[in-house]
């Protein structure tokens, strides 16, 4: 039964901190969300630019991460979502890089929030599923909703490239948390209207998730991923 | 639609189908079009396939305007479909958006070219386009997008393009790029066009595609920037962005001309 803050069960609102946390153990902090790239090319300079990076890639990517965690929450066949994120990460190392962010969250899931749909998924594809649709089972594993899982999602697409900029750029750190404060209620409106596709996603197919693409973000990883020395993962 | 509507803006559809002709050409039992979307057969390039040209796109869309085109390659037929000019997409009088729908849809052992000329979003114009094709198992697809934003030195109109391509029942790319002002915010930011005023895709589909690693174009930054990578699945798409529509076409055209037929 939903509590009156919208949590389906009890201990679900610190669920979805302990999930959020950019300190949980599912390999997140070693990625940058495409900010060592676009640093690297004069995109990624200061806080103007990074706020700027954020929104773009929020509003596109972030979109269809948030809109395929909140399928997964609402039960929609992982699998099928799988194939949906597949078709819409056309560049070959993002692809390979939400697989590995998959796996390795469904590693710590099973550890942390364990559920015969984590078991189910893992046996079904062994080299990994792509993180969103983790992240949506995981949440629903944890008692979350799937507003919960676009939450998650929507702010981890945000947090990643601020977090990497502080190292990447030196930038200050009260900085790059005013520019995630500032894109709060932006995050609030991606996270309600991809709760909403994750809602027609279950009802007419995965066809009808969004499908935001963010060019130079596929530039910028194929050109990232072939880099010899690089701080971060992506 | 109700009249009043319809008073408002042009609503047109065109239809092609090619078939195998029996004597190892492809013959096109229906070609059809109306209003600003007229087809004309220009010649068949001599390898079994037939080509098909959209003339006088220029005239549309404007705001209000509903354009259509669908084509069907049957099994073991080849088509290739260009267009005499740019589409570019005006404002209309009361600030409606245009739609333009693209439905492809490719048998098995059949190619289809679809090699239009870009769509331009002149300043103040609205424009939701979408594409959606369907491949067979064993189907082949050469597909060119480009997408300008404003004519020469002008701000860019809106406009939304859906490309979604479905491979034998499975989706192989979904992608939707939305530009101009007033559409996804942080288009024009550091993570989606940085400045850039035209971009494009090259979808390669072909049963025999494996994985291979993706490549980046050698050219400098002022030029553009493209990228050909895998997708999961029998095709590479190349996707490119650069300053303007003769640029971007270039970087297209050092990848067509590698791709078998291109």
């Amino acid at each position: 039964m939903a509590t009156d803050h919208g949590c389906p069960v009890p201990g679900a609102r610190a669920a979805l901190l302990l999930l959020a946390d950019g300190r949980f153990p599912a390999g997140g902090h070693a990625h940058s969300g495409g900010a060592e790239a676009a640093v690297a090319e004069g995109r990624l300079r200061d806080a103007g630019t990074l706020a700027e990076f954020c929104r773009g890639r929020l509003h596109t990517t972030g979109l269809v991460a948030a809109a395929l965690a909140a399928a997964a929450t609402s039960g929609a066949d992982p699998l099928g979502l799988d194939d949906a994120a597949d078709a819409r990460t056309p560049s070959a190392a993002q692809r390979a890089v939400s697989r590995r962010l998959g796996r390795q969250l469904l590693r710590a899931a099973r550890a942390v929030w364990p559920a015969p749909a984590l078991d189910d998924l893992a046996a079904a594809r062994p080299r990994g599923v792509h993180q969103p649709v983790v992240l949506g089972l995981t949440a629903a594993s944890a008692g979350l909703l799937p507003l919960d899982a676009a939450y998650a999602a929507a702010y981890d697409c945000v947090s990643t490239p601020a977090s990497a900029a502080v190292r990447l750029l030196g930038l200050d750190p009260f900085q790059a948390a005013a520019v995630l404060a500032a894109l709060a209620a932006e995050v609030d409106s991606v996270a309600e209207e991809a709760e909403g596709a994750g809602r027609r996603a279950l009802r007419e197919g995965p066809a009808a998730l969004p499908a935001g693409s963010a060019p130079l973000l596929d530039l910028g990883a194929e050109a990232h991923a072939g880099w010899a020395v690089r701080l971060f993962a992506s | 639609m109700t009249d009043s509507t319809a008073a408002q803006g042009v609503t047109a559809v065109a239809r092609m189908r090619a078939v195998p002709d029996g004597r190892a050409g492809t013959a096109l039992p229906l070609l059809a079009g109306e209003g600003p979307l007229a087809l004309r057969r220009t010649g068949s390039p001599g390898d079994g396939g037939a080509h098909v040209t959209v003339v006088g796109a220029m005239t549309a869309p404007l705001g209000g305007d509903r354009l259509r085109i669908e084509a069907e390659v049957a099994p073991g037929a080849r088509l290739t479909v260009g267009a005499s000019a740019a589409t570019v997409s005006l404002p209309g009088r009361d600030g409606e958006q245009a739609a333009y729908d693209v439905r492809l849809a490719v048998g098995a052992d059949a190619e289809l070219r679809w090699l239009p000329e870009p769509v331009i979003a002149a300043r103040g114009s609205d424009l939701r386009m979408t594409t959606r094709v369907r491949l067979a198992a064993g189907a082949r697809l050469l597909l060119r997008e480009e997408q300008i934003l404003g004519r020469y030195g002008e701000p860019a109109g809106r406009l939304v393009t859906r490309l979604s391509v479905e491979l034998d029942g499975r989706p192989l790319l979904d992608q939707e790029l939305s530009f101009g002002p007033g559409t996804a915010p942080g288009w024009d930011g550091p993570a989606v066009l940085g400045g850039h005023r035209a971009v494009g895709q090259l979808l390669l589909v072909a049963p025999e595609l494996g994985e291979e690693k993706a490549e980046l174009a050698d050219v400098p930054a002022e030029y553009g920037r493209a990228a050909l990578t895998p997708l999961a699945g029998p095709a590479r798409l190349v996707t490119a962005i650069a300053p303007d529509g003769h640029h971007l076409r270039r970087l297209l055209d050092a990848y067509l001309h590698r791709f078998p037929g291109g």
